[in-house]
């Protein structure tokens, strides 16, 4: 005969869930299916025994099926997350508590006394709307070169700033206390350089690969040989960028190469000479004059006057004296 | 610099809502994932698995080379995963010749790896395998039965931890109220041997009896393996009991040092703190603050006064 021992389960409700402690398997196993079927014959019980306390709950009907209503489960699960922390008063809830200022609650609509009707509190066309002031009256202590328009709108903007800030400071406290409410986020974001206003810019995609590419350049082979990044484009031109100029000039032009060798030549031997002055330049200009007095005394007689006026009353330049600006 | 993010659309706020920490939990969502090689016994049991939990559950497809959840570096990605998905419970499938169709079925606690547990599959047959008659197939999202049978699951601590992990993962939601037509399945996972679980998937079949409970049939129809316990870690103590704790298990703070008394009203003990006598401050003893001194002078002046008075009369 069997006992009750044997037949006692464990039911959880709440979870629909069974539990018999005390069957024993046969270690010897049986075949697959007579296994299977045993498992199954015992899970079977266990179903029913839950049906049993289920079906003999107090439904009620309705258009899906009768519905019944669940005890609380009973095994003891692990939470997923942590228990929802309290979030600490904010500075102007413990000033209320400590001043015994009772929450009221607010009307959508307040009568309006200056149109006779009602109005809403917020939002277009409120009551007491701060931008519809026709008039400010002067008061004496104001002084005379302020707008007062102005004045409100600056201290409408400061009012803002500091709820801003308090709101800001409020939940610190509360990320501190680990409850900051869940569809708020406090980032921290760049600090501005002191003394400029600016944030500094966000560097787009072109200018990081042309940084890139400069990088690159500047190495002795100029990076044909370094190892890419992940998804990093080949630069536009590899290897080494070498700009050769012209041999055979054009028509009158200077030969350039020519010239940037005399250029290279002339820079190291004046630094080694000590003499600023650009004799080659200050010829040019001296030779440039000459020919713009021929060309006024013999072209233009008439305007010869003014220009030999304005040569007589010029200064004459020394070319023995030295030049104020330094040798290039 | 702190900056004040909030979303901007309402879908979005909701969903962060839905995210946040609650004071009564309903069930875990699963993250199903891949590891770096896979059978195709290990494939097919994900699959399946998926469909069985299609509403809780997330599966991805790609391989997961650097996550393994036994060494202590391997679990950063797992944790990533969870908190991007809002998942709590994963199942992580592998294959290797040590390990042959391995499975790792872990529990996340605020999104940290609270517990794992590894068991291989053997003898696995597929749901597609099972002939029965479609009328009773059941649906999808409904809530199961549970039956454990075997004394190995309350004397073995390793298939312990198993029935309480397979509990979370086949809970699916807590609700409240249920729906007796929607009763149409059954996990049944039986301790054969105290390293050996054998778990199905049945249908119910509600039998007309004469009273007003039905009569219960189970019909094989889901995928049906032989769990072989491998490896597990049960979380540490101090995770175990922050994660236990209940809002309703927090007792209610007694005020200290407070008594009420019938004839005195509400009473409290003062405790005065330790005098330092080696470290009290005596008396000033300069010359000019001594009281008596003052006393003194104030009474020669009066004495004086009196003096000047009598004189000038």
């Amino acid at each position: 005969m069997e006992t009750e021992t044997d037949q006692i389960y464990h039911l959880d409700v709440g979870n629909l869930l069974g539990f018999n402690p005390n069957h024993r398997f046969p270690s010897a196993p049986s075949s697959r299916e007579e296994l299977v079927k045993e498992c199954l014959e015992e899970s079977r019980k266990l179903v029913q025994a839950i049906a049993n306390a289920l079906f003999n709950f107090t439904s009620t009907e309705t258009n899906d099926g009768p519905i019944v209503q669940l005890p609380p489960p009973t095994t003891k699960l692990p939470r997923e997350k942590h228990v929802p922390r309290p979030k600490p008063p904010t500075k102007w809830e413990e000033f209320a508590l400590k001043k015994g200022i009772q929450k009221r609650k607010k009307d959508k609509v307040v009568w309006d006394e200056q149109t006779d009707q009602f109005k809403r509190r917020h939002g277009y066309d409120r009551v007491n709307d701060d931008n519809d002031v026709p008039i400010i009256e002067a008061k004496a202590t104001d002084e005379p070169g302020e707008d007062p328009f102005a004045k409100r709108l600056d201290e409408k903007k400061k009012r803002v700033g500091k709820q801003q800030k308090n709101r800001l400071q409020n939940l610190k406290a509360a990320e501190k206390a680990g409850a900051l409410p869940s569809h708020v986020q406090l980032a921290a974001t760049s600090l501005p350089i002191s003394g400029t206003k600016s944030q500094p810019k966000k560097i787009g995609k072109d200018e990081l690969g042309d940084v890139a590419g400069l990088a690159a350049t500047s190495t002795a082979s100029g990076g044909k040989f370094d190892k890419k990044l992940p998804g990093e484009k080949a630069p536009k031109k590899q290897g080494k960028h070498h700009k050769y100029l012209p041999v055979v000039a054009g028509r009158g032009a200077v030969n350039p190469e020519k010239e940037q060798t005399n250029n290279v030549l002339s820079k190291i031997f004046s630094k080694h000479s000590h003499e600023i002055l650009n004799v080659g330049k200050a010829i040019n200009m001296y030779n440039v004059k000459k020919e713009k007095k021929k060309s006024g005394r013999s072209d233009k007689s008439g305007r010869s006057d003014k220009s030999g006026r304005s040569d007589k009353l010029k200064p004459k330049k020394d070319i023995t004296k030295k030049p104020a600006n330094k040798a290039k | 610099m702190m900056e004040i993010r909030t979303p901007k659309t309402g879908k979005a706020k909701r969903v962060l809502e839905k995210r946040a920490p609650k004071l009564v939990e309903t069930g875990r969502k699963t993250l199903i994932l891949h590891g770096t090689k896979t059978s195709a016994t290990v494939s097919s049991v994900l699959m399946e698995l998926y469909r069985l939990k299609k509403g809780g559950a997330i599966k991805y497809s790609r391989r997961n080379e650097n996550i393994r959840p036994f060494e202590s570096g391997g679990e950063t990605s797992l944790e990533f995963f969870s908190q991007k998905t809002d998942c709590s419970i994963f199942v992580y499938g592998s294959h290797t010749k040590k390990r042959p169709d391995n499975l790792v079925l872990g529990r996340m606690y605020d999104h940290q790896v609270y517990d794992l547990i590894e068991v291989g599959i053997e003898n696995f047959k597929s749901l597609l395998s099972f002939s029965y008659d479609k009328k009773f197939a059941p649906h999808e999202g409904t809530k199961p039965f549970i039956c454990f049978t075997g004394e190995g699951f309350e004397n073995v601590p390793e298939l312990k931890h198993l029935k309480e992990v397979l509990t979370d993962l086949f809970r699916g939601e807590v609700v409240d109220n249920l729906n007796l037509t929607g009763l149409d399945r059954a996990y049944v996972c039986s301790a054969i041997s105290p390293t050996k679980v054998f778990l199905t998937h049945c249908a119910l079949k509600l039998k007309r009896s004469g009273t007003i409970v039905p009569r219960m049939e189970l019909v094989e129809v889901g995928p049906s393996m032989d769990l072989v316990i491998r490896r597990n870690r049960l979380p540490n103590e101090s995770l175990m009991k922050e994660a236990m704790r209940t809002s309703k298990d927090k007792p209610k703070k007694k005020e200290k040092n407070v008594d009420q008394d019938a004839v005195r009203g509400k009473i409290g003990k003062i405790y005065m703190p330790d005098q330092k006598l080696d470290e009290m401050h005596l008396h000033d003893k300069s010359k000019g603050r001594k009281r008596e001194r003052k006393e003194s002078k104030l009474l020669n002046e009066e004495t004086d006064s009196k003096k000047n008075k009598k004189s000038s009369e």
